[in-house]
């Protein structure tokens, strides 16, 4: 045999056919004269045109085909010598005189298939002696096709239940023995061929074996269209052998191949009766077969005959479906010490996919698979592999998936050590996915350990773990990632104070942990999260007055304290000031004038020591003045101190126009518009002269700088500001000073050469306001009266 | 009921239309149809001689003779008789019409079957002789066949062997019988308990050995009758082929066992194995061939 190029091959097939169809036409000739003897011989040199050697498969398969057509013709023709009264043993005999094998067992069968449908001998019979013979051939690629021709022929004539071919007793089972024997033959055949010929060309070998892997497959299907096949004929008789021819040729492409067929052509029900038998082969199996592809089909395929019907589930019950799975897919990694990684998660992958569709109530079959799996990953160093990775996140998915509900992940034990196995950046991927899952399905966490487990689970957007130092984070991925743990924060509740303490000590306690890059995002949702609770707490009053009550709002602003204290080290103090003044603001709102004392002081010195930067100083002292406004807590000490504060701070910063704002605004600290917040006209006044001011020194500075009149924005401000009071009954300010200030910016305006429209639309405005106010009469008309514009 | 019958005065024809015919091959190449016998049958029948119109044979006598005659080719012109009979038909006179002689051997000795050989043929005839004075005497031939039956063999044991080479080819075969019928069928296996070589196809032969002479002398002519291939591939260990071979499509003969000291045909089986190297392994056994009596 020498492996010529495709063109001798095309050359040979070309030859071949010619030499085929010149042997048909005498053959035509000899049947159409009726001549038997003629039909013989030249059907028989037709046939040995199928003797070649030098054909691949698929040109065989040509040639095969062409040879198949004119045996139909042959066949009728029997069919008519038969009808004539030509006997059709004789025939039987007749053909077999042929003196080349291959011809002479393609005529056996064409008459054979006449002499079943004649009756004269029971099907059986004929098939055991055509099935024997056939052992003739021990080509692999002549026996194959051979051998298909064999099985089509007698497809329609095997002795089934009822088929009329059917005998007295028991036929079925010489149909099944027929099938059985020949489906053993052939593959024994189609394996050998791998072991023939030089091993260079293993590879050409083994695609055209892949092309007749449908010849042997298709005894199994016919195995599986056979009536009288049933439950206990498939389990005690076409199972074993098939299992045992499949595990006895050792060949990897027929292993896998056949598995697959068995799974793909029997019925579900008849998987699930013989699981034990089934999967009792696989580990007997070639090891480099791909049984996770394989295990994986038949969990499939099991998991959608579950989901098919509700009736069949105690089926799966009772055949200890899962059980049996389990522990094959166990001895299967056992025995296939080489397999990768990756097949073996993908094998646990199918197991859990099968466990969550089956018995979505057994949650510890799902962790018992994931353990599993932790088992087959210990003593392993981190999954490096992307494929592995991969199946890994699918493992850990499937449960979130099923649920929706990441309470009941958190239950299983093995669920985070599995995560432990990913590298850093598939782990924060996981907790991502964790987080997702949570807010799309608006899950609360509302118990301690189970905050706890998470916090296991999503370790990896928490802090910086092992390694992972060097690599190189984009900030935008980063942010989304601590975003996501802030969202992620507010879903950790419970209605019960105590219980919420618990988790916001734990979540405090895992946030604290993620250094000076997390802090920010973390940090502020946890106070908020906790201010919520205090809130609460504060809500009901009445019932938390006891000494024992571990969630008092005292403990908790302690604690708050302490957190907010850790932004230091971030450095982030504007972050710092803003929760210090949140947390005095609640607790203002307990009551707790020490303690709103307290942050208040943190935020001063927050202010002096770290915040450096004028416009951040703006921002805060702002913030500082607007939140002490509303602080109606403090005694009248704490409060001028405060105060004092504030408005030395105001008057300090740096730029004149910020100054005035800033001093204005802290009018507001003297005069709260409640019925009992302080009401301090004088220093109210003393403010917004201040202001004044400040207001023109700043223009004074600006004609000076710039040669330009500053900002008559400010003085319209001011003058606002006036109004407000003026209106709010603060008699100190009076409709007198309002008018000079009206004049004031009057006349600045019109001494101001440029022109700065939105002081002028502001200033019209505000004039128009009076002049509103005026017509308006009563009370506060009357007040207006007396101002001019 | 046999008849001599003659036409002319120079030819004699054997008839018998209601006897038994077989075809028989002629020296010619030509297949002609004769009457068919077999051991201890007796052999009836009429010669008639009729002269050419108006004319009349004068004779010395006529007789029949029944012959039984080896020949050996290689040995031409020497036959060897060993059968002879003769009938006097006819006392010395006169035949002026035609004249018609019935004559009969009873329960003659034909021990020995017809055969056409390669280097050896057996032949019956039955010969009459015109005998004249002066002029060359008038003589006929009349072939005809004689077959004989066996019955079916008390004792036929078949044929079990194993055979190899070493750490190459180790097979066992077996032939369900060692004797056979003219149109029996062979049934076996083989069964190949290790296979080393590369084999490329597997057939069964049907040889026929046929020796002649004795001694110094003795010329030794084998065919190969039939060629079956049995197998095509090669098998691997543990594979088992059948064989059925239908003895009927085959000119065979039965065995024959020095017959008369001068030749013996024989019949064996051999299977052959060829390689990729077209190099051949084979193993002969001797078969015996026999005639089985027709059980109507």
């Amino acid at each position: 045999m020498t492996s010529g190029g495709i063109e001798d091959e095309e050359k040979w097939l070309a030859e071949g056919i010619a030499g085929l169809q010149h042997n048909a036409f005498y053959m035509h000739r000899a049947l159409d004269s009726n001549n038997l003897k003629d039909a013989l011989k030249y059907s028989a040199q037709m046939l040995s045109e199928l003797r070649t050697s030098r054909l691949s498969p698929h040109k065989y398969y040509d040639l095969y085909m062409r040879a198949f057509d004119e045996l139909r013709k042959l066949e009728m023709f029997f069919k008519e010598e038969a009808r004539r009264g030509c006997s059709i043993i004789d025939l039987y005999e007749l053909v077999q005189h042929a003196g080349n094998i291959l011809p002479r067992l393609y005529l056996l069968c064409t008459v054979g298939s006449v002499y079943i449908k004649s009756k004269e001998a029971p099907a059986k019979d004929v098939l055991k002696d055509l099935v024997e013979m056939c052992r003739g051939i021990q080509h692999p690629l002549r026996g194959l096709f051979l051998r298909s021709y064999l099985s089509q022929v007698s497809r329609d004539k095997l002795p089934d239940i009822g088929s009329e071919y059917e005998g007295d007793a028991d036929t079925v089972m010489d149909a099944v023995e027929f099938v059985l024997q020949n489906f053993t033959e052939m593959n024994k055949l189609w394996v050998r061929m791998q072991q023939q010929g030089p091993a260079r060309e293993k590879e050409k070998r083994e695609k055209e074996r892949s092309e007749l892997r449908d010849l042997v497959g298709k005894n199994l299907h016919v195995l599986s269209q056979i009536e009288g096949v049933d439950l206990d004929m498939y389990k005690d008789t076409v199972l074993p052998r098939v299992l045992e021819q499949v595990v006895n040729c050792k060949d990897e492409l027929a292993q896998y191949y056949l598995m697959d067929c068995i799974i793909q052509v029997f019925p579900d029900e008849y998987h699930l009766q013989t699981l034990e038998t089934l999967l009792g082969a696989c580990p007997q199996l070639q090891p480099t077969v791909d049984i996770k592809t394989v295990l994986s089909q038949l969990m499939e395929r099991l998991s959608n005959y579950a989901a098919s019907s509700a009736e069949v589930l105690p089926e799966f019950l009772q055949v200890e479906a899962f059980t049996k799975l389990s522990n094959a897919i166990g001895k299967v990694i056992e025995a296939q010490v080489d397999m990768p990684v990756v097949g073996a998660v993908t094998l646990y992958v199918s197991l859990l996919t099968f466990t969550l569709r089956v018995h979505p109530d057994r949650l510890d079959y799902v962790d018992q698979v994931l353990g599993a799996c932790v088992k087959k990953l210990s003593g392993k160093a981190r999954i490096e592999d992307a494929k592995a990775t991969k199946q890994i996140v699918a493992l850990l998915s499937a449960p979130l998936e099923k649920y929706n509900d990441i309470v009941t992940a958190l239950n299983l034990s093995n669920y985070p050590l599995v995560m432990d196995h990913l590298d850093n950046a598939t782990n924060k991927v996981m907790a991502v996915v964790i987080i997702q899952s949570i807010m799309k399905n608006n899950t609360y966490i509302s118990t301690d350990d189970k905050v706890e487990a998470l916090f296991q689970l999503i370790k990896g957007l928490i802090k910086d773990l092992d390694g992972s130092l060097v690599e190189e984070l984009d900030e935008e991925d980063f942010k989304e990632e601590q975003n996501s743990v802030a969202r992620l924060i507010h879903m950790l509740h419970n209605d019960d104070p105590e219980e919420m303490l618990k988790i916001i000590c734990t979540v405090r306690k895992h946030i604290l942990t993620g250094g000076p890059k997390r802090l920010p995002f973390t940090v502020p949702p946890l106070i908020f999260s906790a201010l919520k609770l205090i809130r609460q707490l504060q809500g009901q009053d009445g019932d938390v007055v006891g000494e024992d009550v571990p969630a008092t709002p005292k403990k908790i602003f302690q604690l708050l304290n302490q957190t907010i204290e850790a932004l230091s080290s971030v450095p982030s103090p504007e972050l710092a000031l803003r929760l210090y003044l949140q947390c005095a603001e609640a607790a203002n709102d307990c009551d707790l004038e020490p303690v709103a004392y307290e942050f208040f002081t943190q935020a001063f010195i927050l202010y002096e020591e770290e915040i450096a930067d004028s416009k951040a100083q703006v921002t805060a002292i702002h913030l500082i003045i607007g939140t002490l406004q509303r602080m109606n807590v403090f005694g009248v000490e704490n409060r001028d101190t405060l105060t004092h504060k504030a408005t030395g701070y105001s008057a300090k910063l740096l730029k004149k126009p910020d100054q005035c704002k800033a001093v204005y605004a802290c009018s507001h600290l003297f005069w709260v518009d409640d019925q009992d917040g302080v009401k301090d006209g004088e220093r109210v006044l003393l403010c917004l002269k201040r202001a004044l001011r400040i207001a023109n020194a700043a223009q004074q500075m600006a004609n000076v700088t710039r040669g330009s009149s500053g900002p008559v924005t400010l003085f319209v401000e001011i003058l606002n500001k006036y109004l407000y009071f003026f209106e709010k009954g603060n008699p100190q300010i009076t409709s007198a000073a309002i008018q000079g200030l009206i004049e004031l910016i009057t006349n600045e305006m019109q001494s101001d050469t440029t022109t700065d429209p939105f002081a002028d639309a502001f200033f019209a405005s505000s004039l128009r306001y009076i002049q509103f106010q005026k017509q308006k009469g009563g009370g506060m008309g009357e007040k207006y009266e007396s101002i001019k514009v | 009921m046999f008849q001599v019958e003659k036409k002319s005065s120079h030819k004699f024809i054997l008839i018998n239309p209601k006897h038994f015919q077989v075809p028989l091959k002629r020296e010619n190449g030509q297949t002609t149809m004769v009457p068919l016998f077999q051991n201890k049958e007796n052999i009836v029948g009429e010669v008639s001689i009729e002269p050419t119109q108006g004319k009349k044979v004068e004779h010395n006598g006529v007789k029949i003779e029944l012959l039984g005659q080896i020949e050996l080719y290689f040995d031409r012109g020497n036959f060897y008789d060993f059968t002879s009979l003769v009938r006097e038909l006819e006392v010395p006179g006169e035949i002026y019409e035609r004249k018609t002689y019935p004559f009969e051997f009873s329960s003659v000795e034909m021990p020995y079957e017809t055969y056409n050989g390669v280097n050896v043929r057996l032949r019956y005839i039955l010969k009459v002789t015109i005998s004249r004075n002066y002029v060359s005497n008038i003589v006929e031939y009349q072939d005809f066949v004689v077959y004989n039956y066996t019955p079916l063999p008390s004792i036929n044991n078949s044929i079990k062997m194993e055979v190899g080479i070493e750490d190459c080819l180790h097979i066992e075969f077996e032939y369900n019988k060692s004797k056979y019928h003219l149109k029996d069928v062979i049934i076996g296996k083989i069964y190949f308990l290790l296979v080393r070589i590369k084999i490329k196809n597997m057939e069964l032969e049907i040889r026929r050995r046929e020796s002649t002479g004795s001694g110094p002398n003795t010329y030794v002519e084998t065919e190969t009758l039939a060629k079956f291939e049995l197998m095509d591939g090669a098998p691997v260990r543990g594979e088992s082929i059948p064989i059925r071979l239908f003895l009927s499509p085959y000119e065979l003969t039965p065995t024959y066992r020095n017959i008369n000291n001068k030749f013996s045909v024989k019949y064996y089986l051999n299977l052959v194995l060829v390689d990729e190297e077209d190099r051949r392994y084979f193993k002969q056994q001797e078969i015996t061939v026999y005639r089985l009596q027709e059980t109507s």
